[in-house]
């Protein structure tokens, strides 16, 4: 029977071999360890996480890239984004972006949202196109994500940390408080 | 290299049949003679054990191939949270509602089956898993089965020790335990918590705790106090965190002590004892043992030469000890290069992925792809804020590795840690939904 077992051994030790010469991480693998924090496949259910589901490739390249370098402000993000490179940041583009856009069906205040639709309609619809649910180059895809996330982001805005396109900054500034909250209701109601 | 990547698993993989055919029979962890159940048509995973990382890898197993059968083995039809517990402990959250989830939505979403038994036995050469419910065949066995305890390393402890001295260490009972021993303890009583040495579940978990307790006591009770005997020479986890926050919100009412391993327990005296040289005595204890893989992998021989913890291979996470069983979460021993994976929540989610990516290449006579994975851990300071650890895991040479010059822990300056507070919420709801949807 010892002589079994050895033998058994040895043919898993081989077989450890072969997972030694495995292929490089695939999109999938890549992205796969981001739906801890961010859902599976990029949908979130957390309040104050982003849904990654169906944003452009160029959107997510050009977010990781920014926090890697701390352009962008951020909590975990930056640390992680340091542990990898521009092909792996492509892969996790390649993969989200082929992700079905995540409705998230959350409750918002109807007036704001009317208020918000018109505001999008006159001064965000160039780039937000087809009310945030398209992401265009590198904007990213507004509608139905969480109301708590968009908010924490436009403070972020508000308070100079985190850079507004020159496009954007041109259109957000002449916008009340109570018009940005408004905006942000609409892109949090847009569920198809 | 001549032969190409495909041929040589292929061939290797009749050779290991032909070696284990040879003793069918012989590596049985004990005869099961429960039936079979559910007779296997198809290619088949079972996976054992629905915590952190079970239920992601049967769920990805399913993503990748619904041409593979996958039956969870589980014992129990809820599962609760271990992450997110302290605050029930020291009565932040008043109930573990929001750390409960079921496998129904799971089950029905990804077609997994359930078997809700007690796993009996595992038996290698047959390829068959003895549950209570009956025996079941597999074609690979994922187990994720989590810790127990090395009781016998302390003296005076036994099975009936956590019933009045709990370790809290698994959620459920025991988290109410203790959370009802520090309500009903006397302002001016003092609280001792005792940790183990390194690896135990959740490197942070205790400091955490130690904080949160700490900021029950200074609001209720703000003549007690609460010390933590930390078996390591040092703080092991978030350490400038950690001794910031002690020092800053809890320097009146807590103290850290380092190298002091508790190896005996006074029940009836409630006491504990480092070496049987000094004793420490308190009106609540909250003892948590050392750590090993849980039971199971041990009577599986799962576990190594150790005698701890389940050797794994790096890539596909097939067990060293037996061939088609692959190990995920807080029971393995990752060959690493540098600090390991932490045996917390997040990793397990992270293992479970790629190792489900791997068995369902085995299966198909696919080259198996290399790890890629993420640890975050968030640790609360009070009922307001958060810290953090996140790191980006590679393979190099066959052992896991911290991405270099990536990773780390939050500013020690605190300017983020309301942030991380609300991250950390949405972090749980997001894992929690991914693993019951």
């Amino acid at each position: 029977m010892k002589q079994c077992w050895n033998a058994a051994l040895a043919a898993g030790a081989l077989a450890f071999s072969v997972s030694a010469q495995a292929a490089p991480p695939t999109p999938e693998m890549i992205s796969f360890a981001c739906a801890g924090c961010h859902g599976t496949n990029g949908g979130s259910a957390g309040l104050s996480m982003p849904s990654l589901a169906s944003q452009s490739k160029t959107a997510i390249v050009d977010a990781m890239k920014k926090f890697k370098s701390g352009e962008r402000p951020s909590t975990v993000m930056g640390r992680l984004a340091k542990g990898y490179a521009d092909a792996d940041f492509e892969a996790m583009g390649n993969f989200f972006s082929r992700q079905k856009f995540h409705p998230t069906m959350q409750a918002v205040d109807k007036a704001k949202v009317a208020k918000g639709s018109d505001l999008q309609e006159a001064n965000c619809s160039r780039c937000h196109l087809d009310d945030g649910k398209d992401g265009k180059d590198d904007t990213p895809v507004m509608a139905s994500q969480w109301l708590p996330y968009l908010q924490m982001q436009m403070d972020l805005y508000q308070s100079g940390k985190r850079k507004m396109p020159e496009k954007m900054a041109e259109k957000v500034k002449p916008l009340s408080k109570e018009d940005l909250d408004a905006l942000l209701h609409f892109y949090a109601s847009v569920n198809k | 290299m001549t032969l190409d990547r495909r041929s040589f698993i292929k061939i290797l993989g009749s050779a290991s049949g032909v070696a284990l055919a040879g003793c069918a029979g012989a590596p049985s962890v004990s005869s099961g003679s429960a039936g079979e159940i559910m007779a296997k048509t198809g290619r088949r995973v079972i996976v054992i054990g629905g915590g952190y990382g079970g239920s992601i890898a049967a769920k990805y197993v399913r993503m990748l191939d619904k041409s593979i059968e996958v039956v969870m083995v589980e014992r129990n039809k809820q599962f609760i949270s271990c992450p997110f517990s302290n605050f029930y402990i020291a009565g932040i959250t008043n109930d573990m509602n929001a750390l409960t989830i079921n496998y129904d939505r799971l089950a029905a979403n990804h077609g997994i089956k359930m078997v809700y038994a007690e796993v009996t036995a595992i038996d290698p050469a047959a390829k068959t898993v003895v549950t209570s419910a009956g025996t079941l065949a597999y074609d690979r066995l994922i187990v994720s089965p989590g810790i127990d305890f090395r009781i016998e390393e302390i003296e005076g402890y036994n099975a009936q020790t956590p019933e009045s001295i709990p370790h809290a260490w698994k959620t459920g009972a025991q988290s109410t335990l203790l959370r009802n021993q520090l309500q009903s303890m006397k302002d001016g009583g003092t609280v001792i918590m005792s940790m183990p040495l390194t690896p135990y579940r959740c490197p942070p978990g205790p400091y955490e705790r130690s904080c949160l307790i700490a900021s029950y006591l200074k609001q209720h009770k703000p003549k007690s106090k609460l010390i933590l005997l930390d078996a390591n020479p040092d703080v092991v986890s978030k350490k400038p965190l950690f001794t910031k926050a002690w020092s800053t919100y809890y320097k009146d009412n807590f103290q850290y002590i380092g190298a002091k391993k508790v190896t005996q327990v006074n029940v009836a005296g409630k006491s504990v004892s480092i070496e049987g040289v000094e004793d420490f005595k308190g009106d609540v204890i909250n003892l948590i043992p050392p750590q090993r893989a849980a039971d199971l992998a041990v009577k599986a021989g799962l576990v190594g030469d150790d005698k701890k913890w389940c050797p794994v291979d790096a890539v596909s996470f097939q067990s060293t000890k037996h061939k088609d069983i692959h190990v995920i979460g807080d029971a393995t021993a990752l060959p690493s290069d540098g600090p390991p994976m932490p045996k917390s929540g997040y990793s397990a989610n992270s293992q479970a992925k790629v190792c489900a990516q791997n068995v369902v290449n085995l299966m198909n006579g696919k080259e198996p792809v290399e790890f890629s994975g993420i640890n975050v851990c968030y640790s609360a300071l009070n009922e307001h804020e958060s810290v953090s650890v996140a790191n980006v895991y590679a393979i190099k040479g066959g052992k896991i590795i911290s991405v270099p010059n990536s990773g780390g822990i939050s500013p020690v300056d605190f300017s983020l840690t309301k942030a991380e507070h609300a991250y950390a919420e949405s972090w749980l709801r997001n894992i929690l939904t991914e693993m019951s949807s």
